[in-house]
């Protein structure tokens, strides 16, 4: 296994969390009710407590630490997919968001533990999976009640999905990083998913009354480092300590 | 459309072998998510293994001005408990 | 009031009287839930409308740590409001009941949360001094007169636990860190000391619910007491962190075995509970933006859903 390409293949499964995660802590004491207010707590509490597990492992590849790799690197550094640097644009698209990912998570995860060649990356899925299980259920369910709802939850949801279908496709397209991986033997082919993913896709869609058209166009670059204009706003909401007070202990 | 989500009643158990206690309420749409939201604002500190929640108005409950009526009576029947019966000093245990 | 209730009330005041706690379909005179039902929702709101300003910095937080840490305790918050919503609705009122009381400006909750965070030392201030502050009132309405109250309460107060704790480690770490850290820490223990005193309410002698609140078991000290035992707990905090309290006052009193401390600016306080602080607009407008704008199709379509999937499963059984 190589170091280098094991620690970049890290940092695109760390910073998937890392930035969902930070979307729904902006949503934090703003949702509809205290309930929600909670369950979404959970669910980024899962996903920081994720990327920081990676990140250590990560910084223990490349003897840095786990918070220079997570909020001291430039832009074009970071390696998440452009899904789920999305706005909050409303609970919807929220819930959209989660769904896709969580969806097509279901699937990384229950590859990477079966065939990844690193034991912290086995180790990793197989803790995750479990969390991911609920993640799904509860945006599947959420799924359910809006594109099944009221006419006005509806036409949002169909919205949401119709907005986010474009950036589906580069969760399956393997990056330079992904090839290298896969080859390597620490990553895993997601290419191999793309029917099933689709498959599971439709039917939940029908369910919720939602429908689906293959997208005309497909946007990607965020797993190689090129971003939408989203990303410099969240970091610098996410690096802002880090860059005004350098060399701090916090 | 004002309709308020309905309130649920939480029952956990906090490990096997023990009672189902209730732990508190919530709101929730449906039973699904009542459950969900019992597992998210109650075991957040692995208080449970687990969850009932039944709806708030499908409880009957006891009126506490028939309290007297209700459990006083039980009060007299001292028969029922074991000290009511002497045993000789000679026998340790019973 | 007629003999019955007068005989009704003598028993309700016999039961507080001898620390039986009294349940939701007990009798009770009508002020007492009135009582309850303003101030259990008042301190509902007070963790909802809280989870602002903290909530403001989760994603600024300046570690990972730190970040998992604060989005833990915020989300602690909204627990809480919870249990005590819930704890309010056991009186005949609704959750939706208070939350529009709110969105319209005509409930309060507590003032301090109208007081902007505008550094990282903040949370770490809010932590260690407001809830310090908090959960001193929260330890003694453990022991409240009304059941639900008080076993809400113990849920919060092991919850808060972990709290306090937090905004002292935060505090701790700053002191120790870089003069510019040290200097943050301070300016926020100046920004956020005398706030902190005003939570607990007016002086005794202005304080217009406590004495019947006292009668009643609601309330078990003073909120002079409590501010006191906050002021004496506090001082020996500071000392350890090595930051200075901004009270020319401040003094041992060997006497009577307490610190003495400077005036309250109960103008301030007044001024601020009457929505003239630098954030109220902010929460409301956050509050409703989320119940309201953001949050009102969003529940209304787990109702609609709900109540689809009631009918689907009736006709199927049909």
């Amino acid at each position: 296994m190589s170091k280098s390409i094991a620690y970049r293949y890290t940092l695109q499964i760390a910073d998937n969390s890392l930035i969902l995660g930070h979307r729904l802590t902006e949503l934090c004491g703003h949702c509809a009710d205290t309930e929600i207010d909670l369950a979404i707590s959970n669910i980024a509490l899962d996903l920081l407590g994720q990327s920081r597990m990676l990140f250590q492992y990560a910084a223990s590849l490349s003897g840095s630490t786990e918070d220079e790799i997570a909020m001291l690197r430039s832009e074009g550094e970071y390696v998440n997919c452009l899904l789920v640097e999305q706005q909050n644009e409303d609970f919807s698209q929220v819930i959209v968001r989660q769904y896709l990912f969580d969806t097509y998570y279901t699937l990384f995860l229950k590859a990477l533990s079966q065939s990844s060649s690193s034991d912290e990356l086995r180790a990793f899925a197989n803790k995750t999976i479990k969390e991911n299980a609920y993640h799904v259920r509860f945006s599947r369910a959420w799924l359910m009640r809006l594109g099944d709802g009221t006419q006005e939850s509806h036409d949002k949801t169909q919205a949401s999905l119709d907005f986010l279908k474009p950036y589906i496709q580069e969760l399956f397209i393997p990056s330079q990083v992904d090839t290298a991986a896969i080859a390597d033997g620490v990553g895993v082919d997601m290419s191999k998913y793309v029917d099933q993913f689709h498959t599971t896709l439709q039917a939940d869609f029908a369910e919720a009354t939602l429908s689906w058209e293959a997208p005309k166009y497909h946007v990607s670059g965020g797993k190689d480092g090129r971003h939408s204009e989203h990303m410099g706003f969240i970091l610098s909401e996410l690096q802002y300590m880090q860059r005004a007070y350098p060399n701090s202990e916090w | 459309m004002n309709k308020e989500w309905p309130l649920w009643e939480v029952f956990i158990r906090s490990k096997a072998g023990l009672h189902h206690q209730h732990v508190g309420s919530l709101h929730a749409a449906d039973s699904e998510m009542a459950l969900e939201n019992a597992r998210d604002v109650y075991t957040r500190r692995q208080e449970g293994v687990s969850i009932w929640v039944v709806q708030s108005n499908s409880i009957i409950a006891s009126n506490p001005e028939e309290n007297t009526s209700f459990f006083d009576p039980a009060e007299d029947k001292i028969y029922r408990h074991p000290t009511f019966y002497e045993l000789p000093d000679e026998l340790k245990h019973m | 009031m007629t003999a019955k209730e007068k005989n009704f009330e003598a028993l309700f005041q016999a039961k507080i009287d001898q620390e039986i706690k009294i349940e939701a379909k007990d009798w009770m005179p009508d002020a007492y839930r009135k009582t309850l039902v303003r101030q259990i929702s008042q301190h509902a709101h007070s963790e909802i409308v809280g989870m602002l300003p903290e909530g403001n910095w989760i994603t600024r937080a300046p570690s990972l740590r730190r970040k998992i840490g604060l989005l833990a305790k915020v989300q602690d918050e909204a627990g809480h409001g919870l249990y005590l919503y819930s704890a309010a609705e056991t009186l005949g009122t609704t959750r939706g009941q208070m939350m529009d009381a709110l969105n319209e400006g005509k409930a309060k909750y507590s003032s301090i949360f109208n007081y902007p965070t505008i550094t990282w030392a903040d949370i770490g201030a809010v932590g260690w001094l407001v809830d310090g502050a908090a959960i001193l009132n929260q330890v003694m309405l453990t022991r409240t007169s009304y059941g639900p109250y008080a076993r809400a309460m113990v849920r919060i107060c092991k919850e808060e636990s972990f709290h306090q704790r937090q905004g002292f480690d935060i505090m701790m770490s700053l002191c120790n860190g870089t003069a510019e850290q040290k200097a943050m820490a301070q300016d926020a223990l100046n920004r956020w000391w005398w706030p902190s005193l005003m939570m607990f309410g007016p002086s005794d002698a202005e304080s217009q619910h406590s004495e019947q609140s006292m009668i009643w078991k609601i309330k078990r000290k003073s909120n002079d007491t409590l501010r006191q035992q906050f002021v004496d707990a506090t001082v020996d905090q500071a000392k350890i962190l090595g930051i200075t309290i901004p009270d020319p006052d401040l003094s041992w009193n060997e006497e009577k075995g307490h610190y003495d401390f400077g005036a309250i600016d109960w103008d301030e306080f007044w001024q601020v509970v009457k929505g003239n602080g630098i954030c109220n607009r902010d929460r409301l407008k956050a509050r409703r933006a989320a119940y309201i704008t953001n949050g009102k199709w969003v529940r209304d379509a787990a109702i609609a859903y709900a109540e689809k999937k009631q009918q689907r499963d009736i006709s199927k059984v049909a």
